[in-house]
Formats: structure tokens, sequence, C-alpha cells
């Protein structure tokens, strides 16, 4: 690892204003990717803002209407909450389902998003619920938030606080995983939403992306076989040692089916 | 540049200067000479380095110390009794053999404590899965299991050192 200074922010305001003092530092989360990453020398910020302490950034509160997350919530903690199960179960099993049991209890919802790891399960998660992602400056929906391969619509300097989840009338995330590493080889989540159906995929393209014809598909009748062949183009999928483009694309339309019929029951 | 960290390892109160880059493992083992914690794969897969921190299982390996700042650190040195009798998830890793060259153990018998806190008298699947994060490259799992399933209903199983 290079050297890089550390500070502990104290709140998130803190950790802003830090950020804005030096442009090469990074925050850390629960730094289950980003020391990782370090370790490698892929990464080399001057300085970690760590937000470990901020206790105020820990939360899982749920409303009539939708469930907020602070950024600081543990995937373990997500998972063990018994109003989310209730709630929004499919996001409490996400959760349950990320990495292990170790990393479940440093990792963090926040920083997940934040990080955008392209086989990431929390961004399927909120595209797939139309989440808005709360920032120290602002509300930005899951659909302009994941731009790119590790890349965000967060400006520098800018923070996650909190994530809100819109509670949908059923959802589900199917996932395939990599026999290894765990992160999806491909993993749909599927909801029925308010506002219609959402079918969003994480691990086969660059990032997480939308399937809009399957849910043109689902709106019209929201079971397995309206999704059942509908393919989408291999074109721009990932191709590595794992799995071809065209084999991605075919465990899209598999994911997604079983994920409908997960949502069912 | 040094910094100060401090902790409780073990029940006892530890502060030294580090690098700030400096691992909770490194620490762990190279400042703190608890060499039980082992570093097996060095890249937060195999669950060698896992120890508690406040409670809760974490790899060790894929933190800096200064993240277990005021923190609360058990190591497999800190299961067994003062007196040296052993943990009761120890005890049944012993009886049923739930180890065959022993590099995983102290990470295993670390992981199970949190294990069966989470999963109070766990069937044999929640074992199975729930201990994804441990590595045994001897593959010797099955007396793993075996042992962490009849740890599970001892009532002590969750209390550590004392």
């Amino acid at each position: 690892m290079y050297a890089f200074q550390y500070r502990k922010a104290k709140s998130a305001d803190d950790a802003v204003s830090a950020l804005a003092a030096d442009g090469d530092a990074k925050i850390l989360a629960g730094g289950q990717s980003l020391v990782a990453a370090m370790k490698l020398r892929l990464a080399q910020p001057s300085a970690l803002i760590d937000l470990g302490t901020i206790a105020d950034l820990r939360y899982v509160k749920v409303s009539a209407t939708e469930v907020t997350i602070g950024a600081m919530t543990t995937h373990a903690a997500v998972a063990a909450s018994s109003e989310l199960k209730k709630a929004i179960p499919a996001l409490a099993a996400l959760a349950g389902d990320i990495g292990d049991r170790q990393v479940r209890n440093m990792g963090t919802c926040g920083g997940s998003i934040a990080n955008n790891d392209p086989a990431a399960d929390y961004p399927a998660a909120c595209q797939g619920l139309g989440a808005t992602i709360i920032t120290n400056k602002r509300k930005i929906s899951a659909d302009d938030f994941f731009k790119d391969l590790y890349e965000t619509a967060l400006d520098a300097g800018e923070i996650i606080t909190a994530v809100s989840f819109p509670i949908p009338k059923r959802a589900a995330y199917m996932k395939f995983k990599h026999p290894a590493s765990r992160f999806a080889l491909v993993g749909v989540f599927v909801a029925e939403a308010a506002d219609g159906p959402r079918v969003a995929v994480t691990g086969a393209g660059p990032g997480v992306f939308r399937v809009k014809n399957m849910e043109q598909a689902l709106a019209k009748k929201f079971a397995p076989e309206s999704v059942a062949s509908i393919k989408v183009p291999a074109d721009n999928l990932n191709a590595d040692m794992h799995a071809q483009a065209d084999y991605r694309a075919h465990l899209v339309t598999v994911m997604a089916k079983r994920a409908v019929e997960k949502a069912l029951k | 540049m040094a910094v100060k960290v401090s902790m409780t390892v073990n029940g006892k109160a530890v502060s030294h200067e580090v690098e700030e880059r400096t691992l909770l493992v490194n620490f762990i083992r190279e400042t703190l000479k608890l060499t039980g914690t082992h570093v097996g794969c060095d890249t937060a897969q195999c669950g060698a380095c896992t120890v508690l921190m406040d409670g809760k299982a974490i790899k060790c390996c894929n933190m800096v110390a200064m993240q277990a700042e005021g923190a609360n650190i058990t190591t497999i040195e800190g299961v067994a009794k003062a007196d040296g009798t052993l943990h009761p998830m120890q005890q049944a890793f012993k009886e049923h053999h739930g180890l065959q060259c022993g590099f995983c153990t102290p990470g295993m018998v670390i992981s199970a404590i949190d294990l069966v806190k989470n999963y109070p008298n766990p069937t044999e699947e929640q074992i199975r899965e729930q201990l994804e994060g441990n590595l045994c490259r001897c593959t010797g799992y099955h007396n793993i299991v075996k042992a962490i399933k009849a740890a599970s209903t001892d009532k002590n199983v969750t209390v550590v050192g004392g």
C-alpha cells in the first residue's frame, strides 16, 4: 500500500470539508473494496477520511411508502432489520447475500453505491426499486446516478448520506454468483413498483442497466412467461474467462424469469 | 508518518505508534506478537485472519489498524478462559477433529462463534452457507461443520475469554 494520511471524520459535514481541502483524498466507508484496491496499489489516495465512527449515518428507517438507509449502515445491519424484512424483503435478502458474513459486517450500503462496481448488488436494487441517492448537496435518481464502470454522478467533494427506496408491491433479486468471488456474474432485480414494473441488471455490462422491453412486457402481465423469451443484445456485455458475452446475455433472461417467479411467491 | 492507535485486545488496553497504512492484521501479529491470527490469502477471501471487532467477525487483513481505534478486539488467543480452559467452540473442534493442517482453524473458530451468535442452533445448511467466508484448503469441512453444530448447543458458546 502507498502511504497516505488518515483522518477520522466527526460528522458528514466534517468529511465534506476535509474532502474539499484535499482533492486527492478519498472517503473510507467500510473499506471492503477500497482497502483491497489500495493493497494492490490500484488506488493511491493522499488521505483517507474515515466515516466509520459517525453513528448518525447508520440507520434503517421505514415509513408507509419508503425505506431510508443511512450511508454507513452495514450489509449485515440491513439484512437483519426486521422492519425492512417486512417492507422490502427482497432488499434485506440482497444485503444478506453480499460477499460473506465478515465482509457484510464491515461493508456499507453507501460505500457499495459510491464505488459502483459493475458486479455489485446494490446498484441493481437502486435501479430496480427506483431509489433516490441522497448526498450532502442534493437528491439524485438512481436512473441518473450510475454512469459507467466505477463512475457515478457524484461531484468531487460530494458524499452520499442516505438512500431511499420506495416500497414496491413485490420484488425479488436473483443472482448467478461468480464461483470464487461471489460477486454477480449476472444479477437481476425485478420489482412491481408504484410507477410500473422495473427490471435492473448488474454484473452483465459495464454498469447496472434497465431492460425496458422486459418492463413493458411485465406491465401487460407480471408473470415469468412475459420475460422468458425476451433476449438482451450481447454487444456491449462483459466477456471474460468466467463467461462470454452471449452467455451473460442468456443469463439475464434466465435470472429475470426466476426473479419474477420469486417475486410472485 | 506515525500515528497513535489505541484499542482493547483480548481485554487489555493497548496503544502503539503505527504507520497510517498498517493493516490491523499486521498490528495484531507484528506489533502485539499475537500470531494466532493468520494471513492466508491476504485478499479478504480465505478468512484465516478473522477476529471479533466489537463482537462481530471481520477480516482484519482488509482494514487498517486505525479503523479499529477505540474498538474491542478478540483474537483466537482471547477466546479461552484465563485458566486455560478451552472455549466451547475450541473444545468442539478438538473433539470432532475439525481441522487437518490447522492453518484456517483460528479464523474458523472465531467465525463460528459469530455464526452461532447470529444463528442460534443452526442447521447444517445454515452452517455451510454462513461459513462461505472461511476457506479450508485441506477441504476438511465435514468435521468443521460437525464441530460447529455440536458447540452451538453449549450455553456459553457466545462468551469469549473470562
